[in-house]
């Protein structure tokens, strides 16, 4: 019995670790490309089918790059701070969960690696402890931009921890359970039969201090004064090369992941349909169609300007996409699938919002940021405890 | 069998760790070895059902604290500290005393062997302690709570008040 | 049970030993600071063994109070620190000798 356990949970890590960084990479690719269209210019498209490919090759660069150790560095601390940094951002994915449970012949499947009953605070845990990779990269590098960026996001990681914390306190009042399935569980119904029952609505402002904290948490511009390339060169990871770079990248990016998951999971009702299921019912597979159709589309608009052969690699992916999102029409398929689709569509507009922020909004001034987090984040998201636990009272 | 497994993992990393906290000279080192420690006695905190305990230990002590002393270790330089003597004058006198402080809590130990079984000890597991915990802070200790946070912001006031240059 | 608590207790007297000794022996006041951070620990491990052992949650509601201490302590010490390098240009504890009788 033991083992079985043992051999279902491993292989959920590995499936969840390879979508995981598969997503990384594609959320990296798709960075690129928003960058690119909001400044007026293509973003990657040379690198297989609109530069698709792109997270491979950029792979195999880091992986190719000398890995070059400047004669200054804290040896073993500067080796440790990089794989500290991955681990721990890899770490809090274990407790989210990404869809219902289903029970199929006899035995349930659990959509997440485990559920603890103290998730939401092993991922604070884990999120407090991500400071260090940070912290430990800049100050061993022997470098004063690095142990500028390191003090910078030591501070910074210190006070939007706070306002993260509170804000998420009105959501557990609410709720009454710390388990991040207990909490979407929380949030599943409707008002009047169309409103969904979600934390986003009682707890607008809690959210919003969130979004901002989980911003600063993440050491995305605005609040990306860490690695302002501008003023301190390349911040906490300067003195970083070939794969110990790209770990800090990937930790960066599984950080922004996470936290678009959390928000999603505490404000969002998780893996809830936005309207009655009836409704609802066919918006995957017509999503799915669609987006098949576009891809096809596009690919073949593409070719014609480009007379690259690989776009009609496009149309078999788009051919994949229909297909799942034929199968959608099936309703046992659906039933496990869909929660997993609206999970990724939401987690997939916070991503996009992420970067959207990162390329329209200038960087905030070091003691602004004090002042935001101090003196206006934590002040509200206080408040906004208080008046959630007298409504609750009451 | 599992239970000794992990009492023994968590207590080589604790006392491992303790002992290079008080033996590196550089104090990064140290402080390094220190959130070792501390993780190992969040692990037995977990170990012993306190699962709110330890994500409190986790998120306060090595995310706050340890994160605290980094950032002044970083602020100051000990780059010569760690050059000069480590140990101080009274040596003999700090070995005489950490002695006998040892010897006390082993004979007190040794003594007292017989009353480690408790009677009224009922086996089992204890119901998950979050929500316990809570309850018990704001109910039975309700003033111990407010002290407490009075005592916070008494030292943070404090804090504040001593580092700034120019208030 | 399968682990007896003196186990734990003798766990928790061995750290403490190794704070006091970390206390008394070290000349960096920083590391003295941590030495007192594994004495509380070395209680607090103490505590929620028997906490545990007598399905008593007072003794784990001590140890969060210790802990809420040990953050105060911490702020309030680091200050200080600051505040002598600042004016010491050293944070070895035979230097600091001003008020020493």
């Amino acid at each position: 019995m033991d083992l079985t356990i043992l051999i279902i949970s491993l292989a959920k890590i590995a499936v969840v670790l390879t979508v995981l960084f598969t997503c990384v990479a594609y959320v990296v690719w798709l960075e690129r490309k928003v960058a690119g269209r909001i400044q007026n210019r293509w973003g990657p498209h040379r690198t297989g089918p609109f530069g698709l490919l792109q997270p491979a090759a950029d792979f195999l660069k880091a992986l190719f790059k000398e890995d070059f150790t400047p004669a200054q560095v804290q040896r073993p601390i500067y080796f440790l701070a990089p794989f500290l940094a991955m681990t721990l951002a890899l770490m809090s994915i274990a407790v989210i969960p990404f869809g219902e449970n289903v029970t199929i012949a006899g035995r349930t499947i659990f959509f997440e690696i485990t559920d603890l009953n103290i998730g939401l605070l092993y991922i604070f845990a884990v999120t407090s402890l991500g400071v260090y990779g940070i912290a430990l990269a800049g100050w061993s590098s022997g470098s004063k931009y690095s142990l500028m960026g390191g003090l910078r996001s030591s501070a910074q990681m210190i006070s939007y921890e706070l306002g993260l914390g509170f804000a998420v306190v009105g959501v557990l009042i609410l709720s009454g359970t710390l388990s991040l399935r207990g909490i979407v569980n929380a949030q599943s119904g409707f008002w009047f039969g169309i409103i969904p029952k979600w934390y986003i609505w009682p707890q607008f402002v809690g959210f919003l201090v969130y979004l901002t904290a989980a911003f600063a948490e993440t050491n995305r511009t605005p609040f990306d004064l860490p690695e302002a390339e501008g003023e301190l060169v390349g911040g906490f990871h300067t003195e970083y090369s070939s794969l110990k770079f790209a770990m800090f990248f990937t930790a960066e990016y599984t950080n922004m992941i996470t936290v678009a998951c959390l928000a999603t999971l505490l404000f969002f009702g998780g893996w809830m349909a936005p309207l009655p299921w009836a409704w609802v019912q066919h918006v995957p597979a017509l999503v799915l169609l669609g987006m098949a159709a576009l891809m096809t589309r596009t690919a073949l608009r593409t070719y014609r300007l480009e007379r690259r052969k690989s776009y009609f690699a496009v149309p078999g992916l788009a051919g994949i996409v229909g297909l799942i999102g034929l199968a959608f029409l099936h309703p046992v398929f659906a039933a496990v699938a869909a929660p997993m689709f609206w999970f990724a569509s939401k987690v997939f507009v916070f991503l996009f919002l992420y970067i959207w922020v990162r390329w329209s909004v200038p960087r905030f001034r070091y003691d602004q940021l004090m002042h935001l987090g101090w003196k206006v984040l934590l002040p509200v998201a206080a408040a906004n405890i208080l008046i959630t636990g007298l409504v609750v009272a009451l | 069998m599992l239970d000794q497994f992990f009492f023994y993992i968590f207590a080589s990393v604790i006392l491992l760790g303790g002992l290079l906290t008080i033996t590196r000279r550089s104090a990064v080192h140290s402080a390094i070895f220190l959130i070792a420690t501390l993780l190992g006695i969040a692990g037995l905190f977990l170990h012993l059902q306190a699962e709110f305990l330890a994500g409190v230990q986790v998120i306060l002590y090595v995310g706050g604290i340890m994160v605290l002393f980094l950032f002044v270790i970083m602020l100051v330089n000990l780059d010569q500290a760690a050059r000069q003597r480590q140990f101080n004058r009274q040596w003999w006198l700090a070995l005489l005393a950490a002695a006998a402080v040892c010897g006390e809590a082993l004979y007190g130990l040794y003594r007292g062997r017989g009353a480690f079984t408790f009677p009224g000890a009922v086996p089992g597991n204890m119901p998950p302690n979050t929500q316990a915990v809570g309850n018990a802070l704001y109910q039975n200790y309700m003033l111990p709570f407010e002290v407490a946070s009075i005592m916070l912001l008494v030292a943070m006031v404090g804090a504040v008040v001593m580092a700034k240059k120019r208030l | 049970m399968t682990v007896p608590i003196s186990w734990y207790l003798i766990l928790s007297a061995v750290l403490f030993v190794m704070g006091v000794a970390g206390f008394l022996f070290k000349r960096n006041i920083i590391t003295i600071f941590m030495s007192i951070e594994l004495m509380l620990n070395a209680v607090n491990l103490s505590f929620v063994a028997f906490s545990y052992v007598l399905r008593q949650l007072s003794g784990q509601v001590f140890v969060f109070f210790v802990m809420v201490v040990a953050a105060a302590e911490a702020a309030v010490g680091l200050a200080i620190i600051i505040v002598v390098f600042r004016n010491r240009e050293s944070l070895n504890v035979d230097d600091i000798e001003l008020m020493k009788f």
